[in-house]
């Protein structure tokens, strides 16, 4: 199934992969170390979803982000360095310190910004559909949210407004299995997210969501039918977060996940699969990987250490950009 | 009820200083409602901008509940007259998305009583875009809706919410009173690139005011002295500026003249016409028609007695609503909404007269 994506493509997706589990392997050391504030969001274990979901877009095509996000945007092709400085609050960050690792927003690259609100994103993403639509350009937005978001209102009123306009939106849900601390079993109605969809007459499918080949698959369908006028897709790519809901959440979120659970999905790592997937069609060799994950490594070194050396912003710039 | 839908024929009698002239010097003034005012600025914006969108329930073929709209459908087609579901945060939310992928947006929610059906994509989102970005966000939208009581619309569809919005950083707030007024400053909020909110108020809807004929902008932070005088500083907005001058022509009857500030936008505020006035006049009554507890009036006075405390000789008066639902009956709402009375009274109060 990969042969129908080139070699370069592939190696691309793989080395992005490891980019999203490296970074925030190290944005969860560097908060246990007081560098980073707040609060992170780990999507550790969801990168196939992040990339799979990303490679098919362009980089004037928008994409509209959740809290848990630093994998979304490194997919949708944002810097590392300036990344790595907005999580520590510094002036090179791309919200220049202001927003932090739920806000990070990169409008040049398509990123329109995360949301500390869940569901909060998917009215934006509509209206970045109805933006293309009015300006005529081929143009796809792409809005990711969590298993979560599809109980919240702004879940129905986007799809329906979507799927009536037919506006050219892929509504990509990242289904973690939990919302926070409650499983979707015990918070969605239908038997998958999928479902959904029905109630507003636009295709909805559900994927393994470890399976970068598979979401990569159904993104690319879906892109096509939104660039081609046709309208919204609902793609509900089912994962699992190896950590917590955050970094405060007790042994990774075991006080409500069982041990089993986890070591079941542990088995099932994205990264692992679609590398062993790699050097199994001779696409790459294991001296190949190891050196791409040297260079990946020292990639996230270096944009620590920008971070590091870069400025704070001075308190009196508090009272600045509230306004255009 | 309809005895309190005021008929004016404002023609600017107190101030022209703020008519931008067109270039040929001409000003002819037509007599025109404040609706008609409003759906000519929003043609003519569209005129301009070929890319400005309108999206709201029922705004299209109906032509919104109070005919803002009415014709726009038929000439600029429904993909810029977007009649959207009653989904009130998908509008909102839309519309800042079209705003920030650079479509200037004019969203109508028909009721500022429906805006809290929104409040996460108005104060979370729409609100908070630009600075959380940096300042690289660019929201250029405008949320029109209207407010106020008088017509016995009971609880959920006459409150005066501005207030809430005051308090939101991220978020600029017209309330315009005249015909004239709206235009100049629709046009402003249009062109503005941040969300604004324009809160327009049921029962000036149907009054009438004279436009000159050229196009004309009305800054923000711009107050307007609708009425001078030297006794007593009345700061107002929207239909209370009318109810104000009312009392203003009553009190002038007994020798009083009271000034009346129109003060136009909360967001920017032209506090220093409040300054100038009160330091002027020494008196200060703040109308509101909004709940007294926590409205705007106890922003002003909070900010005159920070700035001015040497220049008052009585404690600032805040007129506003009851701190109650608005009530469906008449008498209970003639009694929750401040009126021309209540203004005559805090009047007279602050000059120790009885």
């Amino acid at each position: 199934m990969t042969s129908r994506i080139d070699n370069k493509r592939c190696l691309k997706m793989y080395k992005q992969m490891l980019t999203i589990r490296r970074f925030e392997e190290k944005a969860i050391e560097l908060f246990e170390h007081n560098l980073i504030r707040g609060n992170i969001h780990p999507c550790i274990g969801q990168e196939a979803v992040s990339v799979g979901a990303c490679t098919p877009l362009r980089r004037d095509d928008f994409m509209v982000n959740t809290h848990r996000g630093h994998g979304n945007c490194i997919a949708k092709g944002a810097d590392l360095k300036r990344m790595m400085a907005e999580l520590f609050g510094k002036s090179t960050g791309y919200c220049k310190g202001k927003g932090g690792s739920m806000h990070i927003a990169d409008f040049e690259g398509g990123n329109l910004g995360a949301n500390g609100i869940v569901g909060g994103g998917l009215p934006i993403a509509a209206g970045a559909g109805v933006g293309i639509q009015n300006r005529g350009t081929d143009q796809v937005a792409v809005c990711f949210f969590g298993d979560g978001a599809t109980n919240q209102g702004t879940f129905h009123e986007s799809l329906n407004l979507a799927a009536l306009w037919k506006l050219p939106v892929i509504f990509v849900c990242e289904n973690n299995l939990y919302g926070l601390s409650t499983p979707v079993r015990e918070a969605v109605s239908a038997d998958h997210i999928s479902d959904r969809a029905m109630a507003y007459g636009i295709p909805g499918m559900s994927i393994d969501g470890n399976d970068i080949i598979a979401v990569h698959a159904k993104m690319v369908e879906a892109v096509e039918r939104a660039r081609a006028g046709e309208g919204p897709t609902l793609l509900d790519c089912i994962t699992y977060r190896f950590f917590g809901h955050f970094t405060g959440d007790p042994g990774k979120g075991i006080t409500y996940r069982s041990k089993e659970e986890m070591g079941q999905w542990l088995e099932r790592c994205p990264i692992k699969r679609f590398r062993e997937r790699l050097i199994k069609e001779k696409r790459i060799t294991e001296k190949m990987a190891k050196t791409m994950e040297a260079n990946v490594t020292a990639s996230i070194e270096e944009a620590v250490q920008f971070a590091k050396e870069s400025p704070l912003p001075l308190p009196e710039e508090a009272l600045q950009d509230l306004f255009h | 009820m309809l005895k309190r839908v005021p008929c004016l024929c404002l023609k600017r009698p107190f101030k022209t200083s703020s008519i931008e002239m067109v270039p040929n010097g001409e000003c002819e003034m037509a007599e025109i409602t404040f609706v008609e005012s409003l759906r000519m600025t929003l043609k003519e914006e569209m005129e301009r901008d070929p890319s400005l969108m309108l999206i709201g329930e029922d705004i299209g073929r109906y032509g919104g509940i109070f005919g803002v709209t009415k014709g726009l459908l038929e000439e600029f087609g429904p993909q810029r007259v977007r009649s959207a579901p009653i989904s009130e945060s998908a509008i909102i939310g839309s519309a800042l998305g079209a705003a920030m992928t650079g479509i200037r947006t004019v969203a109508e929610l028909m009721y500022i009583d429906f805006t809290p059906v929104a409040m996460d994509q108005i104060v979370n989102q729409a609100a908070k875009m630009c600075y959380m970005s940096g300042g690289k966000a660019k929201v250029p939208m405008v949320i029109r809706t209207q407010e106020g009581g008088g017509r016995g619309n009971a609880a959920q569809h006459s409150q005066c919410l501005e207030a809430l919005f005051l308090h939101i950083p991220g978020l600029k707030i017209v309330m315009p009173s005249t015909p004239y007024d709206a235009r100049g400053l629709l046009k402003t909020a249009i062109r503005d690139d941040n969300p604004v909110m324009f809160i327009e108020h049921k029962l000036l809807y149907a009054s009438k005011g004279s436009i000159p004929e050229g196009e004309y902008l009305i800054p923000f932070g711009q107050a307007d002295i609708k009425r001078k005088g030297k006794d007593v500083t009345i700061v107002a907005i929207s239909y209370m500026v009318i109810v104000a001058l009312r009392a203003a022509a009553r009190l002038a009857e007994e020798g009083i003249e009271a000034e009346v500030i129109d003060l136009r936008t909360l967001v920017p505020m032209d506090f220093d016409a409040i300054l100038k006035s009160v330091r002027n006049t020494n008196r200060v009554v703040i109308v509101h028609e909004g709940c007294r507890r926590g409205g705007i009036g106890a922003e002003i006075a909070a900010q005159i007695q920070e700035e001015a405390f040497d220049a008052l000789d009585a404690p600032v008066e805040r007129v506003g609503a009851l701190n109650v639902p608005i009530p469906y009956s008449e008498p209970l709402e003639n009694a929750v909404i401040p009126d021309e009375e209540d203004i005559v009274k805090a009047v007279k109060k602050v000059l120790y007269r009885s």
